[in-house]
């Protein structure tokens, strides 16, 4: 098990207020499972993809990452926990705009500690594998959408890790370039990546294996396609 | 690391104004301090230099009365001070600080010197022994020095120095003219110089000024003819050469002390003194450093305000790249590496501040020099050690950003745009 969440709760704190975003959530995700959290706007969706990326930390509750306790981690093991084990990638690609697509992808392996020319080597095969191998040194400025999302993705994958977390990775694209994002997720899920995606677009949803709704805080199991392993 | 620094002239070079502007505080206080301390190395080395002789090392030991040296044209010769013996000069060269000792008599401002018609304004005259050209560092180019039968028949023969011959003979050869000392002819046969480019020998700050000016001419004559011109028995003054440059304080106390354990003067004013170069010349240094130093101060505030300038910029670029820290942060950079990115952020932007201000300091000096005179050194620690504390104030004003960077909640850091 890759993934397991038990009594999960996220409450923020809004002024005097208490807002309970999450409440209590339970969640097993096996290697190699293709998941989508699909629900409304607000309905908690980020929060709860936060909270499994390690970027944040619910109120209360247990969980188990890639077998780690990663509640109970300093920030630093967190960090090389995100680095080795998570590929992230986000709605508005979090790009950076000064770096070239190669820069960027080899971004995680620098912090990998991995010497210059073998960054160059592993992040030009990841762009060539999303079919950018002839955009290495545009600007995130000189790419379409579709194309800044699979510099995102080639990214996410740039450094092996075992699970793909994508937040709404198609809300900012066309039909045409949510498709080829699609299709790399499927390559990337049949060749072993775990891959848990948010989105609220049922359409986007129905290429997972498995559907988590996810209304006001609260997630429901609604299929689970056969697994074909 | 080395990725760090490219990154960091990367951004410098991007946003070149705002650096620029950044960077301006440190550069003007880097170039003060810089244009500062070459001004006062250059006095100081000027004199060193001027005040020392330059490695010639001797030190002059007069009679003085008080404060002044003594007068013999005015006071004549006084009592108890006796003729110094050949046994005394030989009680000097004794001592391990001193290398050669010479006994000279001396009028200076003398008016009675003329070849033909033409004076030599306020002469020297000097009625040396055979030891005075090696201890004072003099040679003699052209003509000859004293020899042993110009003092056992107490011949009427000169030496002048350059600036004598000059007045005297203009172009001419000076070598078997005849001058007129105190209407007394004298054979000129040599022209002495100092052997080595030294600069004068000053022994007070009253000669600093007179040398600086413009100095007269000087006239030597034996010492046994000195009687001819002036008077039999004058008591002379010491010249002593020094083993080094930090003996010569010593050698010319002791000097003075042996010398006035054979005064006995009524007037206990009068005495032998050594002229302490050194401290005089510790003494002109510290005038000039303690005045600079009010001055470096002045410039630190400066370098204080262009620091807390960079924690300004700093601190606004963290909140305009919150999203990159944020994304940095998400796909596993480490605290430490985002605090290392933004100190070498910093300590760039603030060293090449510091090497811009060495640059214009040097400029600064060179123009202070050019318009002014004011003789300057350029410090290579002082510019070394510019850049480097340029680089401290980076990563000292740098940390408070730094570590606001670091500290960055991710999630937080990306929903920020
Ligand atoms: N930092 C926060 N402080 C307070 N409320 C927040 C914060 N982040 C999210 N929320 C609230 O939590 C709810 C869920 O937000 P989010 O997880 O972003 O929803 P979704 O991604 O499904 O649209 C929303 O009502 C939102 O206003
Ligand atoms: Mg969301």
């Amino acid at each position: 098990m890759i993934l397991k969440m038990e009594h999960i709760y996220k409450d923020y704190i809004q002024g005097k207020m208490i807002v309970p975003v999450l409440k209590d959530i339970n969640l097993e995700v096996e290697e190699g499972e293709y998941v989508a959290i699909m629900g409304p706007s607000g309905s908690g969706k980020s929060t709860l993809m936060n909270i499994i990326g390690c970027l944040d930390k619910p109120t209360k509750g247990t969980f188990l990452l890639d077998g780690q306790r990663v509640l109970e981690q300093k920030d630093n093991q967190v960090a090389s926990v995100r680095l080795r084990s998570i590929g992230f990638v986000f709605q508005n690609f979090q790009l950076l705009p000064r770096l070239s697509a190669l820069d960027n992808v080899a971004l995680p392996l620098i912090y990998a500690g991995i010497k210059k020319r073998e960054r160059r080597k592993r992040a030009k095969l990841a762009l060539e594998r999303v079919g950018l191998g002839d955009r290495l040194n545009f600007v995130p400025n000189q790419l379409s959408g579709g194309q800044k999302q699979r510099v995102a993705i080639a990214r996410a994958m740039v450094n092996n890790p075992k699970i793909l977390l994508a937040d709404e990775p198609t809300g900012a694209l066309d039909s045409k370039s949510s498709h080829q994002v699609m299709e790399l997720f499927e390559e990337l899920n049949h060749e072993g990546v775990t891959v848990i995606m948010i989105t609220h677009d049922a359409n986007v949803a129905k290429c997972a294996k498995r559907i988590v709704d996810i209304f006001d805080g609260e997630i429901s199991e609604r299929s689970r396609k056969e697994e074909a392993v | 690391m080395i990725e760090n620094i490219r990154l960091s002239f990367q951004g410098v070079w991007s946003h070149k104004m705002r650096s620029f502007l950044t960077m301006l505080g440190i550069i003007i206080g880097i170039a003060s301090i810089i244009s500062i301390v070459s001004t006062i190395q250059g006095t100081n080395e000027q004199i060193k230099r001027n005040l020392i002789g330059s490695g010639n090392n001797t030190v002059s030991i007069k009679l003085s009365q008080g404060e002044y040296d003594y007068e013999i044209a005015y006071n004549g010769i006084p009592n108890g001070v006796p003729v110094i013996s050949e046994s005394t000069r030989q009680e000097i060269l004794a001592l391990d600080e001193v290398e050669n000792v010479a006994l000279y008599t001396s009028r200076t401002y003398a008016d009675g010197v003329f070849y033909q018609n033409t004076a030599l304004q306020g002469a020297n005259i000097y009625g040396i022994d055979a030891n005075y050209f090696d201890t004072a560092g003099y040679i003699v180019r052209t003509g000859r020095q004293f020899i042993d039968s110009d003092y056992t028949e107490f011949r009427k023969v000169a030496i002048v120095d350059d600036v004598a011959a000059t007045a005297l003979f203009q172009d001419a050869n000076p070598l078997g003219k005849t001058i007129e000392i105190n209407q007394e002819p004298f054979i000129v046969v040599g022209v002495a110089q100092q052997s080595e480019q030294f600069e004068p020998v000053i022994n007070s700050i009253e000669d600093y000024y007179m040398y600086t000016t413009e100095s007269s001419g000087t006239v030597y004559i034996p010492s046994a003819s000195w009687c001819i011109v002036y008077q039999y028995d004058e008591p002379q003054n010491v010249l002593v050469k020094a083993v080094s440059t930090e003996d010569m304080s010593a050698a010319g106390s002791k000097t003075a002390d042996i010398l006035n354990t054979y005064v006995s003067a009524d007037n206990s004013d009068i005495q032998y003194r050594a002229a302490d170069v050194l401290e005089t010349a510790r003494n002109l240094q510290e005038l000039s450093n303690a005045t600079n130093n009010q001055l470096i101060w002045i410039a630190s505030i400066s370098l204080l305000v262009g620091g807390i300038g960079v924690m300004n910029i700093m601190l606004v670029s963290v909140t305009e790249r919150t999203s990159e820290i944020g994304l940095k942060k998400a796909i596993g950079a480490k605290k430490r590496r985002i605090l290392g990115q933004f100190l070498t952020e910093a300590a760039v932007l603030t060293s090449l501040g510091g090497v811009i201000g060495v640059g214009v300091g040097i400029g600064l000096s060179e123009a202070i020099n050019r318009i002014s005179g004011t003789p300057i050194a350029i410090s290579v620690p002082a510019a070394v050690g510019s850049v480097i504390f340029s680089m401290m104030i980076g990563i000292i004003f740098g940390l408070l950003p730094s570590i606001k960077a670091a500290n960055l909640n991710p999630i937080d850091a990306l929903r920020h745009e």
